[in-house]
């Protein structure tokens, strides 16, 4: 599946982090970075972070 | 089984996802005394007040979710014996488990209604407010905390002279007063009129007169006074109310394993806060509480989870991210530990008996979440996070020692 963030939302919170940070991870200048390609059977995380995220900024596309 | 869930905003949400997601097929019923479907509420006081986001932008996707909505009825009384929750319109729903999510009100100013006098805490209010924030317009801000604080800061984007008025010497009084006056100045310097150990003494718009007897102008007063537990509805019930819905660890209430609780309202002992009970108006902690509430209702007693990640939260105002975790109200004293060589972005961490209880970060969102997992870990003592911080070259910098005499 594909992870999007819509970084005109993302405020850098770090919830998403918490949850996989496997998969985001904050630059040292506070900005997101995440991995895209995320494996289907990551899928629970990645919910779980699309969740967790104050902006509503993360989604899922198949 | 019957799952019924009181209050439809995130917490609510939350466990009804979380109940679904676990695998329930029951029947599945969220409550709700607005008539919006859940939406989110920090844009509220911040992006959906400037205008740049709009209220269809802050709605909660939930997707696919089988519930039933009963939005527009307000919960007036809860029937523990007969397991049914009472509507306003003289309805009564039928439950095997409960979660109790109603959340908070805004506090009012005490007397009459009195028209240009407004809260802000749901979507209605916040766009009635917008309307009024007009360039040019005057508002008064009664109460210089999270509410206020941020209000101050999306009305002066927008042109609005603005006038902030608290009691306390100091805005946001969880910061400590070091931090407090970083805030101060941060408003002033955006042209705030900030005025501190005040209050209002007199209401007849536009005139208003303070405490200290000045005599001023203002076209609206938000009053941003904190916020109250919505549990008059559970009065009769027999639950145990303090004026939040007391619960365990696991969020079920004290007096009845049917009725969980989740959101602004619980008081629930916290292992960062020594076991003893808080209550904590969080977006984070609505989240994670609902997740977990809904979870936990499915669950015989015994295999229910804890409530424990050190509570989150963060303010916006101006070009500042304010970011905390933990209890910092807790520490003793809050202590600058790092701070840039700008001097813009800064970590301050408050202990304990020497344990780390609480972190605030100006503009240091990933410092930030370094110290949330030292948090997350259980009990931090300060001398091993302040030899690791200084070890690590990813920190902001010491901040200059102070040189005696």
């Amino acid at each position: 599946m594909k992870v999007h963030v819509d970084m005109n939302l993302c405020q850098s919170h770090g919830e998403c982090v918490l949850v996989a940070p496997d998969v985001f991870d904050l630059g040292d200048d506070d900005v997101l970075v995440w991995q895209e390609d995320v494996p289907d059977d990551r899928r629970a995380d990645m919910e779980a972070a699309v969740n967790a995220c104050p902006m509503l900024a993360i989604s899922i596309e198949e | 089984m019957r799952l019924v869930v009181v209050g439809a905003s995130l917490a609510g949400l939350r466990a009804a996802q979380a109940a679904r997601a676990a695998g329930f097929e029951g029947k599945l019923t969220v409550v709700g005394d607005e008539s919006h479907l859940p939406y989110t509420r920090p844009p509220l006081s911040k992006e959906l007040l400037c205008g740049v986001q709009t209220p269809e932008q802050c709605a909660l996707p939930h997707g696919s979710l089988d519930v039933q909505w009963r939005l527009g009825a307000a919960a007036t009384g809860l029937d523990r014996a007969a397991h049914q929750v009472l509507l306003a319109d003289g309805e009564r729903i039928g439950y095997d488990r409960l979660v109790i999510a109603t959340g908070c009100r805004a506090r009012t100013w005490p007397g009459p209604e009195l028209e240009g006098v407004v809260t802000l805490r749901d979507l209605d209010d916040a766009l009635a407010l917008r309307a009024s924030l007009t360039s040019g317009a005057r508002l008064l801000i009664v109460g210089a905390g999270f509410i206020g604080c941020e209000v101050a800061a999306s009305a002066r984007k927008r042109d609005v002279e603005v006038t902030v008025v608290d009691i306390a010497g100091q805005p946001m009084l969880p910061l400590g007063a070091e931090l407090g006056a970083r805030c101060a100045r941060l408003h002033e310097e955006h042209g705030v009129d900030l005025r501190l150990g005040t209050g209002v003494s007199r209401l007849d718009l536009p005139q208003v007169e303070l405490t200290d007897g000045t005599k001023l102008e203002a076209d609206v007063v938000l009053m941003a006074l904190g916020a109250i537990p919505n549990t008059e509805w559970l009065r009769d019930s027999g639950l145990e109310l303090n004026p939040g819905v007391v619960c365990d660890a696991t969020l079920t209430t004290t007096a009845d394993p049917d009725v969980l609780a989740a959101g602004d309202l619980v008081s629930w002992p916290h292992p960062l806060a020594r076991g003893e009970l808080v209550r904590v108006e969080h977006w984070t902690v609505a989240a994670e509480h609902g997740q977990l509430a809904g979870r936990n209702a499915l669950l015989a007693r015994a295999e229910r989870m804890p409530h424990d990640p050190p509570p989150y939260f963060w303010s916006d105002q101006y070009d500042v991210k304010i970011q905390a975790v933990g209890f910092p109200t807790a520490a003793e004293r809050l202590e600058i530990l790092e701070l840039s060589p700008d001097g813009d972005r800064l970590v301050a961490v408050g202990a304990q008996d020497g344990q780390l209880v609480g972190v605030i970060a100006f503009n240091a969102a990933k410092r930030l979440a370094w110290y949330r997992r030292q948090l997350a870990g259980g009990p931090a003592r300060m001398d091993q996070i302040r030899e690791l911080v200084t070890a690590d070259a990813g920190a902001l910098g010491p901040p200059p020692v102070e040189v005696a005499g």
